[in-house]
């Protein structure tokens, strides 16, 4: 079997959580707060692909959830880019602090 | 506990994304933040393969170091940013919110630091993509679909919302 305890790759994946959490929650460029929302979707899928692994019952459930999870991702990566760009065009700014026209 | 193979890879891989990520909070330059998370999605793939799921390691490679980097990449380089984060004045919200996320850290690591579920032996390493594929044609062939439909959705969307100012633009 395996050496490495399943809740060490648990822990991998809640620390890198926690660095995308607190990235996404403090950087002003919002690029970085995207990619920082990507890193968190990471560890989740680090916690599937585990569980599929040494969860009760193993199976490839798990894995394809992954992938489904990665597809996700892929899409929110590229809207969320072409919604950037689109303010971008129009307010010139990319400071996730102003933009707040939504707001009130 | 014998450091087998499996175990210092596992070291290895993880301190490496680990430093990546932190690298991410602490460069000051966008490109090289970008750059560094590189790191952390390379080592994650590694990680895959230690959890013989080579398959999702290689999609891993493939969407998140390849594709989902250089997306990033240009959105950087197609908008104007300050090259470098300079220091905010909101030093507090960024302490309270660093003690916010250490408890919350710590709450779930009160949770999984003592998981223990008896091992079943499994055959995931066995042709690995070949059980996916059937897994996924046979019985997760309607998500499969489904998502289909979403990424046609993303791409459609994308080119969408990125194209109408351009059209604004030359009008005016």
């Amino acid at each position: 079997m395996s050496s490495v305890p399943a809740s060490a790759f648990l822990a991998l994946a809640l620390i890198l959580f926690c660095i995308g959490l607190y990235g996404a929650l403090t950087k002003r460029n919002t690029v970085i707060v995207l990619i920082s929302i990507e890193l968190m979707l990471n560890a989740v899928n680090i916690n599937l692909v585990t569980f599929s692994k040494y969860g009760l019952t193993p199976s490839i459930t798990g894995q394809i959830f992954a992938l489904f999870a990665i597809c996700v991702a892929a899409a929110e990566a590229a809207i969320g880019l072409a919604i950037l760009i689109s303010w971008y065009n129009n307010k010139k700014t990319v400071n996730i602090d102003e933009i707040n026209s939504m707001k009130n | 506990m014998t450091f087998s193979g499996e175990f210092l890879a596992f070291i290895g891989l993880a301190l490496a994304a680990v430093i990546g990520g932190v690298l991410l909070l602490n460069l000051t330059k966008v490109m090289h933040m970008v750059v560094a998370l590189i790191f952390t999605f390379i080592s994650i793939a590694g990680i895959y393969v230690l959890l013989s799921a080579e398959f999702v390691a290689g999609v891993q490679i493939l969407i998140y170091s390849g594709a989902i980097t250089i997306i990033m990449l240009f959105g950087i380089m197609l908008t104007k940013h300050d090259a470098e984060e300079e220091v905010q004045p909101g030093k507090w919200r960024k302490i309270f919110l660093f003690i916010g996320v250490i408890g919350f850290a710590f709450a779930v690591y009160i949770g999984i630091y003592n998981y223990d579920i008896p091992q079943a032996p499994s055959s995931l390493h066995v042709n690995n993509t070949l059980q996916i594929g059937k897994a996924m044609y046979s019985k997760w062939i309607i998500p499969f679909e489904l998502v289909s439909v979403l990424l046609l959705v993303a791409l459609v969307g994308a080119i969408v919302l990125a194209k109408k100012d351009v059209k604004e633009a030359d009008s005016e």
